[in-house]
C-alpha cells in the first residue's frame, strides 16, 4: 500500500512540471507589452519599467523561466501587484472561508447526491426514479452562479431568512457561519449533486443485478442489510473516482460563486485578479489550485486502491 | 457494431430508434425550440434588443413586454433570443473546433503509438486544470472578446475530447477488418479515413453533444466575469451580469438569460443522454 502511494506520488511530478509550464506558459500569451496591460492607460512610462522590472519581464525568456522555476521550488508563487503582497501568502490567508463552504458544499453533495441515487436505483423505472433523474438532470444543467442569484432573489430579497453576501469564519460564530455560507454552498452543491446521483444510481443499478445480492436477499437479510452493507460496498468504487471532479467543479465554481455572494475567499481574490489583470496573482491561483486538485486525485487513487485491492496489485491506477 | 448502425444512413433504424427515445425527442425539442428562436430573431421580435423605451423601464413580464424590460426599457424578450445567436454561435464554433482538432489528435495518438505519449501527457496536464478555471486564466491572458471565449474553451475541451476519441481508436485499430486492410496494402491514411474513423464517431459524436453543453455554460461564466463579449452586443452571461445589478427592483433581468440557458443546456444534456443510449450501449449501464 505504502510503495503504491510513493509510486503514484513519483508519477506526478512530471506532470506537475508540465502543469507549472502551462501556467507559465500564460502569462506570455498576452497580446503586446503584459507590462502595459497590467499598468493600464493612465501608468507613466516610470511606472510601466517598474512594473516590467519587477517581474523580470526585462529579462530573456529562459532567464524567466528558470527564475520561475526556482521561484517555484522555494514555494514562491511570485508577488500580486495589486495587493503587494506574496501571491501564495495572499491565498493561504483566504483559503478557510473557500475550504469550509467546499467541504460544507461537499457534505450537502454527499448526502443528497447519493441519497438521491440509491433511491432512484430502487425504485427504478417508476415516477421516483423518473422525478429524481429529472432533478439530478436540472442540477447538471443550471449555471451555479445564477441559481446563487435566484436563490438570493429568493431567500434575501423576498423572504429576509439569509444575508446577500459577506461572510462570518466559524470560529466567530457558527450560526452566523451558517447562515452566510449556506446559500453559497448551496448553489454550488446542486451541479455536483446531479453528478454525484447520476453515477450513484447507475452503478447501483449494476450491483443490485449480480448474484451476490440475489443470495444476500435469498438468505432472508433484512432490504436495509442489503442495499447498505452488500451493495454499498461496491457502489464506492465508482463513488470515490467521482470526488476528484466534484472538488475540480468546486474549486472551479468558487471563483464565480464567491465573486456572486462577496465571500472574502480564494475564488473572489481570483475573480478580482481577472478583473484587474493582476497576471502574477491569476498564474499563481491557476497554479496553486490545479496542484491541489492534483493531491486531491492522488488521495483519491489512494483510496481507490484502497477499496479495490485489484487496482494496488495490478499497477497503473487507471 | 455501432458503425454498421450508423452506415444504414440515417433514416435507417438509428433515426427511428431516436425517434423513439423520449428523452432524445424532449431534448431535441427543447433545443431545436432554442435553435429556431435564435435563426428566427428578426421575425420573432417586435422590437430590436437595444431599441430604448426609458418610459417602460422595468417593466414586469406581462402584456406589454413578454419578460419584461430591463432599466433602458428595452424589451428582454428581444435581447433574449438575440442574445441566444452570440451564445449558440460561441457553442457551435467550440463544438467545430473539437471536432476538428479532437479528430485529429486522437486519431493520431491513438495509432502512433509513439505519438501517443507525449500527447496524453500534454492532455493531462491540460486536464489537471478543471476546466472552467482554466478557460478563465486562457481568456484572461488574450483579453476580453468573443473569439478570446471560443478560444479558452476550444482548448479546455479539446485534450478532453481527443482522449475519448483515442481510447476508441486503441480498441478498434487491433480488429480483424483493420488488420485485414492492412495486409491488403491500405496506407495509414485510408486505414484511419476509410477504418477507424467511422468506427469511432458514437462515443465522437455524444461527446461533442455534452460539450455544447459546457460551452454555452462556460460562456455565460466567462462573460459574467467581463472576459466575453461587449456589453453592446449581449450573450446570456453579459444579460445576467447586467441584470445582476437590478436584483433587487427586477429579478427578470437575471432570471430570464439564466432560464433561456437552461432550457438550451438541459436540451442538449437529454440530447445526449438519448444520443448514447442509442448510438453507443456499450457506455449505457444507466438504462440496462
Amino acid at each position: 500500500m505504502a510503495a503504491y502511494a510513493l509510486r503514484r506520488l513519483l508519477q506526478s511530478i512530471p506532470l506537475l512540471l508540465l502543469v507549472s509550464l502551462i501556467a507559465f506558459g500564460l502569462m506570455k500569451l498576452v497580446p503586446g507589452d503584459p507590462a502595459m496591460v497590467m499598468g493600464g492607460p493612465n501608468a507613466t512610462a516610470d511606472e510601466i519599467d517598474a512594473i516590467r522590472r519587477n517581474l523580470g519581464l526585462d529579462r530573456p525568456f529562459w532567464v524567466q523561466l528558470g527564475a520561475f522555476y526556482w521561484n517555484l521550488a522555494q514555494g514562491d508563487l511570485g508577488r500580486s501587484l495589486l495587493l503587494g503582497q506574496p501571491v501564495g501568502a495572499a491565498i493561504v490567508e483566504r483559503l478557510p472561508a473557500t475550504i469550509s463552504i467546499a467541504l460544507y458544499s461537499m457534505g450537502l453533495t454527499l448526502v443528497f447526491g447519493l441519497s438521491i441515487g440509491i433511491v432512484a436505483a430502487l425504485r427504478h423505472n417508476t415516477i421516483v426514479d423518473q422525478a429524481a433523474m429529472v432533478i439530478a438532470l436540472l442540477g447538471v444543467s443550471l449555471p451555479n452562479f445564477w441559481v446563487g442569484l435566484v436563490l438570493i432573489v429568493l431567500f434575501s430579497v423576498q423572504l429576509g431568512w439569509l444575508p446577500t453576501g459577506g461572510y462570518v469564519a466559524f470560529g466567530d460564530d457558527p450560526v452566523g457561519w451558517l447562515r452566510s455560507a449556506t446559500l453559497p454552498a448551496v448553489s454550488l452543491a446542486l451541479l455536483q449533486i446531479g453528478l454525484l446521483a447520476r453515477i450513484t444510481r447507475s452503478a447501483m443499478l449494476e450491483v443490485l443485478r449480480q448474484d451476490y445480492i440475489r443470495t444476500a436477499r435469498a438468505k432472508g437479510l433484512s432490504e436495509w442489510k442489503v442495499v447498505g452493507k452488500h451493495a454499498f460496498a461496491n457502489v464506492r468504487i465508482p463513488v470515490v473516482t467521482v470526488i476528484g471532479l466534484i472538488f475540480s467543479v468546486l474549486l472551479s465554481g468558487s471563483v464565480i460563486v464567491e465573486t456572486v455572494f462577496s465571500v472574502p475567499g480564494m475564488g473572489a481574490l481570483l475573480g478580482n485578479a481577472i478583473l484587474r489583470r493582476d497576471y502574477p496573482l491569476i498564474q499563481g491561483g491557476l497554479l496553486f489550485v490545479a496542484a491541489a486538485l492534483m493531491l486531491i486525485n492522488l488521495l483519491v487513487d489512494i483510496l481507490y486502491a484502497w477499496c479495490d485491492p485489484r487496482v494496488r496489485i495490478g499497477g497503473d491506477a487507471r | 457494431m455501432t458503425a454498421l448502425v450508423l452506415r444504414q444512413g440515417l433514416l435507417g433504424p438509428t433515426a427511428r430508434r431516436l425517434l423513439r427515445h423520449p428523452s432524445f425527442v424532449l431534448g431535441a425539442v427543447l433545443f431545436g425550440t432554442v435553435v429556431v428562436l435564435a435563426l428566427a430573431a428578426p421575425w420573432v421580435t417586435e422590437v430590436g434588443p437595444n431599441r430604448m423605451a426609458v418610459r417602460l423601464r422595468f417593466q414586469p413580464p406581462g402584456e406589454m413586454f413578454l419578460l419584461g424590460s430591463d432599466n433602458l426599457g428595452r424589451s428582454m424578450w428581444s435581447r433574449v433570443v438575440w442574445g441566444a445567436r452570440l451564445s449558440l454561435l460561441i457553442g457551435a464554433w467550440v463544438v467545430a473546433l473539437n471536432a476538428v482538432f479532437g479528430i485529429l489528435l486522437g486519431l493520431l495518438a491513438g495509432y502512433f503509438p509513439r505519438l501517443d505519449g507525449p500527447l496524453m501527457r500534454l492532455a493531462d496536464a491540460l486536464m489537471a486544470f478543471p476546466a472552467v478555471l482554466l478557460a478563465i486564466g486562457i481568456a484572461a491572458a488574450l483579453g476580453p472578446s468573443v473569439t478570446t471565449v471560443i478560444i479558452a474553451l476550444a482548448v479546455v475541451y479539446i485534450p478532453r475530447t481527443a482522449r475519448i476519441l483515442r481510447a476508441s481508436v486503441l480498441v478498434v485499430r487491433e480488429l480483424d477488418f483493420v488488420q485485414a486492410a492492412r495486409a491488403a496494402g491500405a496506407t495509414d491514411g485510408r486505414i484511419l479515413r476509410r477504418h477507424i474513423l467511422p468506427n469511432c464517431m458514437a462515443p465522437l459524436i455524444v461527446q461533442l453533444s455534452f460539450v455544447f453543453a459546457y460551452a454555452i455554460l462556460s460562456e455565460a461564466v466567462l462573460s459574467f466575469l467581463g472576459l466575453g463579449a461587449a456589453p453592446t452586443e449581449p450573450s446570456w452571461g453579459i444579460l445576467i451580469a447586467e441584470g445582476r445589478s437590478y436584483i433587487r427592483e427586477a429579478w427578470w433581468l437575471t432570471f430570464m438569460p439564466g432560464a433561456a440557458i437552461a432550457v438550451a443546456v438541459l436540451g442538449l444534456n437529454l440530447l445526449g443522454d438519448g444520443l448514447r443510449d442509442v448510438l453507443d450501449p456499450r457506455l449505457t449501464v444507466e438504462r440496462t
